[in-house]
């Protein structure tokens, strides 16, 4: 069944056409590789499927459901099962890590403090950021914000998480680590699409990839299924080259 | 018609209209979303601390200035015509019904208005705002309406303060430069006071309140990318609120005029 499925999407901002007809889904326990120049509209793509930004055509499907049309009220209960990682991190800076990390648990669980801390406690061992969680956001490496903004995302155990650009500008340690975590939620059972420019990462975690050109996906399908594409731009991507 | 020159009116006009149908949504948005729960009572907590706490010194410096010029400035005037008496009523009154509130309150534009409008905006910049949505809650409830709150809360007992030293500079420029008795003085006071000037002064507080809290969170939710907004945004908020309290003022107190009359 398609998790996480989009028809004829199209969206503009003023007279700036981004998207003209995007269509493709993914199924449960799916990673979806979302590949495309800068620009291309994957940022807009991603936040339009947890309700940040609006569809001005086409249609939305979250978990069979019809989201296109939900309220801001009901985006926000999707929103528990379906976790954006964003780009930057966008740690609350006026928080502590630990702080960060209890959020989403303090909103939406009943957990007492005791458990919110152990859990917070395990979810820092898993992604390195052990011993951090006193500091502030402005005292943390970029590789780390990004790690913990990660690790927020994932505190309420998702069934859905869209990854955009994890591994952007960070060093093979910080890559490596975001690629386990990324395999570890996959493992389990969660949907996922990321948007990524480090194809080692893609190759190994995505199941098949869509590609985004001129405001529509040009493909989409399994490695297999692309090598027989004449398209030479996604000969050179699957080939490893630089998009 | 050339697009290119838009006439200075049209374009003024139009960002009125969206301007106020902002103001008018963000409202909206607020009373629908206020009633339910989850109630933050520790963000509110916490406003209340920024805007009133520390808002403190600011007015307190404001307030007792302004008692002492205007006592002053009375007294010097009257002196000529034998006035001197009517120093401590004219002193009371105005500070009640206008001086007090209003200096009050655009001091709090100038220093509250700013720092919602900046803070929110750089909230927005950095993604916070939309990090605030994804994970599930509402940044009308996280951020807006504790700082509306704080303010419709902390504004009108900072005018109290305001009103009580502003008397207290008049009675001191009024003891030791015109050699008026603070004992006359302070009688004076309680005895022509009258319980509308405490309740147009206290009255017009809310409305300033909102007039500071709402388009400075409007303006720092436009942000939508850049720094440079920011100040902008800081700009206009401060700008904006400053002119509604004083055109604002004016219509207020004609209303408390009548309300008074009505009586
Ligand atoms: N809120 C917005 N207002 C106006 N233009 C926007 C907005 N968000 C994105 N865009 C434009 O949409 C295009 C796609 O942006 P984005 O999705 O961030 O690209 P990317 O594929 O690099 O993630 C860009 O040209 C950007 O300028
Ligand atoms: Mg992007």
């Amino acid at each position: 069944m398609a998790v996480i499925e989009v028809q004829d999407f199209k969206k503009a901002f003023g007279k700036k056409v981004v998207h003209d007809g995007v269509t493709f889904y993914v199924k449960k326990g799916e990673c979806l590789g979302l590949v495309g120049g800068s620009g291309t509209g994957k940022s807009v793509l991603l936040r339009s499927l947890i309700g940040l930004e609006k569809p001005d055509s086409g249609k939305i499907h979250i978990n069979g459901a019809d989201a296109t049309l939900y309220t801001e009220a009901q985006w926000l209960h999707v929103r528990k099962k379906v976790a954006y990682a964003f780009q930057g991190g966008a740690l609350f800076d006026s928080m502590t890590v630990f702080e960060n990390l209890a959020y989403p648990l303090e909103e939406h669980t009943k957990l007492t403090a005791l458990a919110i801390k152990d859990k917070i406690f395990k979810q820092l061992d898993e992604f390195g950021l052990a011993g951090s969680e006193l500091l502030f956001p402005n005292e943390l490496s970029g590789g780390m914000q990004k790690r913990v903004g990660l690790a927020r995302a994932m505190m309420l155990e998702p069934e859905i998480i869209l990854y955009d650009e994890p591994t952007a500008g960070l060093d093979p340690y910080n890559t490596k680590k975001i690629q386990e975590a990324i395999l570890t939620l996959k493992a389990k059972g969660v949907t996922s699409i990321l948007v990524t420019h480090d194809m080692p990462t893609a190759f190994a975690v995505c199941d098949k990839f869509a590609f985004l050109k001129d405001k529509r996906i040009i493909e989409q399908g399994t490695i297999e299924q692309l090598k027989q594409t004449p398209n030479s731009m996604i000969n050179q991507f699957i080939e490893g080259q630089i998009l | 018609m050339n697009p290119y020159v838009k006439l200075p009116f049209t374009e003024w006009a139009s960002e009125q209209f969206y301007f106020f149908g902002g103001l008018y949504n963000l409202v909206k948005d607020c009373f629908k979303e206020g009633f339910k729960r989850p109630f933050y009572w520790d963000l509110l907590s916490f406003q209340i601390y920024q805007v009133g706490v520390r808002s403190l010194p600011l007015i307190l410096v404001t307030a007792a200035s302004t008692g002492m010029v205007m006592a002053l400035q009375y007294g010097l005037g009257l002196e000529k015509f034998g006035g001197k008496p009517y120093v401590p009523r004219l002193v009371a009154s105005t500070i009640l019904r206008e001086m007090g509130p209003v200096f009050t309150s655009l001091m709090l534009a100038a220093r509250v208005g700013a720092g919602i409008a900046s803070e929110i905006g750089s909230m927005v910049v950095t993604q916070q705002v939309d990090a605030i949505r994804a994970l599930g809650t509402s940044p009308i409830k996280k951020i807006v309406i504790p700082r509306i709150m704080a303010c419709l809360i902390i504004l009108p007992i900072l005018v109290a303060i305001s009103n009580l030293i502003g008397n207290l500079g008049g009675l001191m420029i009024g003891n030791f430069e015109l050699g008026i008795d603070p004992n006359f003085y302070y009688q004076r006071v309680i005895e022509t006071s009258n319980i509308g000037d405490y309740l147009a002064g206290f009255g017009k507080s809310f409305f300033f309140a909102l007039f500071i809290a709402v388009p400075s969170c409007y303006f720092g939710l436009q942000v939508k990318n850049g720094t440079q907004e920011v100040g902008v945004a800081t700009r206009k908020a401060v700008v904006t609120a400053s002119l509604l309290i004083l055109v604002g003022d004016f219509f207020l107190s004609k209303l408390f005029w009548i309300i008074e009359k009505w009586l």
